[in-house]
């Protein structure tokens, strides 16, 4: 069993004796958690009061009114971010404005319950909330024992792996059943599926041999004079077909040459995945402009497209490994989603920093900024 | 009248393959590429039946539309159907009285369920 500590922060002695009550006799048990969780409540009638407890006991989920006679509810979660507190808020409000929810959010609150609202409501609120916190506990418990990452990236692996060969093998037993009928037309499109999932997985093969490469997690042994300039060009080369497929026109901006002690290999797998993202998030007639430049002994290198954009939301998602960003307008493109994070891995590894700006329907641009 | 089941699942390619499979069943398909799209089309249209991916946009989506679609209409029979089991060694079994508070699904079943099996579970939900 594990206790949770849960502040109550609201000005009418009512709701709050209301919420002790139904918190008494709450846990929240799952089948995939080692013990279940119970609470033990903390009241406070103002803002103040409530900092006051959060800054004594820091409980791990505050339920906050907004409307309060002294400071506000906001005002209180503003507090907690600052702290940087580890605590889950959880805003209680009539749901009159859209406005505080939205301000709330972006301050931190995972959830709102408009009043009145009943236990039910609640418990599921708190519910959602507890398994956020086991995952957290167990995610740095894991992560002590290093076992973390490997564990996901095996399950998220074997997953990636597993999804196309199911797709196709779908496929295959569709076509050898004749489920579709006797036209051999009517199943082209079957056909066309199954290759463009096999693509993803062999280039998805490719991406994890590029892993390996990186995997020891220790600077390249193979560094060598190498030209950044001929191997932008080589990787501009390689893809000019699939430019030319897509219509976007890749311009490179260059000195001459620009020789730096690298591991040619790994600078390869760098310009090759950015300009690759650059072309396949590209619309019609787009743009890929790519600089490569030596300013006070740093080699920056700046890939820029015309293309769709990423969110700022989906921006902080980017560079983890098979995180691919999934809306209407990626629905039809294929990844392995490790391309960005073997990069950032990569420009790390040589010390350097990866940065991306990026706006909806404009485009982005990925700076590499390397020490050498 | 063809019963109306809606199915969501943002592998398009199993997407289409569970829509004809359960189309040569009888029912009318209506499907959803992803959760988002699947609880637009809640909002507007009750289906039959329904049959939820569990990790889509989040690691839960199956169990949020699950939830969202039994709050709606709780007559709605809904199936999981995940691959989840398989490879985190996680399993969700509905036959236990402490998973049916928190899973709000009908059933669990695995995506490599057979046809014949699959039609035989959507039918007795249906009370065929």
């Amino acid at each position: 069993m594990a206790t949770l500590k849960i502040l109550i922060v609201d000005d009418e002695p009512g709701i709050r004796s209301g919420l002790v009550r139904i918190l008494r006799n709450f846990r929240v048990d799952y089948p995939f958690m080692d013990e279940f969780y119970e609470f033990t409540s903390f009241e406070a009638a103002t803002g103040e009061e409530g900092l006051e407890i959060i800054d004594k006991e820091q409980p791990d989920i505050v339920l906050l009114d907004n409307k309060l006679p002294g400071i506000q509810g906001v005002q209180v979660l503003e507090y907690i971010r600052q702290k940087k507190y580890d605590t889950f808020v959880v805003m209680i409000t009539s749901y009159a404005s859209l406005e505080l929810a939205v301000k709330a959010t972006h301050d931190g609150a995972v959830d709102f319950i408009p009043k009145p609202f009943t236990p039910q409501e609640l418990k599921s609120s708190l519910e959602t909330i507890v398994k956020q916190i086991y995952l957290k506990r167990m995610a740095r418990d894991m992560k002590q024992e290093g076992k973390q990452i490997r564990f996901q990236f095996l399950s998220v692996l074997s997953h990636e792996l597993k999804a196309p060969l199911n797709a196709v093998e779908g496929y295959l037993n569709i076509i050898k059943d004749r489920q579709m009928g006797d036209k051999l037309d009517d199943y082209n499109e079957l056909v066309d599926r199954s290759l463009k999932r096999l693509h993803g997985m062999r280039n998805l093969i490719f991406d994890l041999l590029d892993m390996t490469k990186i995997e020891s997690g220790k600077p390249s042994q193979k560094s060598e004079n190498t030209d950044l300039v001929k191997i932008t060009q080589n990787a501009i080369d390689t893809m000019m077909p699939f430019a030319i497929q897509k219509e976007v026109v890749v311009k490179l901006n260059a000195p001459e040459s620009l020789i730096k002690f690298l591991d040619p290999e790994e600078m390869e797998i760098i310009l090759n995945n950015l300009i690759s993202n650059a072309i396949k998030y590209n619309n019609p007639n787009g743009k890929v402009q790519i600089d490569l430049a030596e300013k006070a002994g740093k080699t920056i290198i700046s890939v820029a497209d015309s293309g769709i954009g990423i969110s700022t939301e989906d921006l902080a998602k980017l560079f983890k490994d098979f995180s691919r960003i999934k809306n209407p307008k990626t629905k039809n493109i294929s990844g392995s989603g490790l391309g960005l994070s073997i990069v950032k891995k990569i420009v790390e590894l040589n010390k350097g920093k990866i940065s991306v700006e990026s706006e909806p329907d404009k485009g982005t641009v990925f700076t590499v900024v390397l020490p050498v | 009248m063809k019963k109306t089941i809606l199915i969501v699942d943002d592998d398009l390619d199993y997407l289409f393959q569970l829509k004809l499979k359960v189309e040569r069943f009888g029912f009318e398909v209506i499907t959803a590429e992803g959760q988002h799209e699947g609880e637009k089309m809640m909002s507007t249209f009750k289906p039959d039946l329904a049959i939820f991916d569990l990790m889509m946009e989040n690691e839960d989506s199956g169990f949020i539309l699950s939830y969202k679609i039994k709050k709606k209409y709780p007559d709605v029979p809904v199936i999981l159907a995940t691959a989840v089991t398989a490879e985190t060694g996680m399993s969700f079994d509905l036959s236990e009285e402490s998973n049916k508070e928190w899973i709000k699904a009908d059933l669990i079943l695995d995506k490599g369920i057979r046809a014949d099996q699959l039609e035989k579970e959507i039918k007795k939900l249906l009370k065929m």
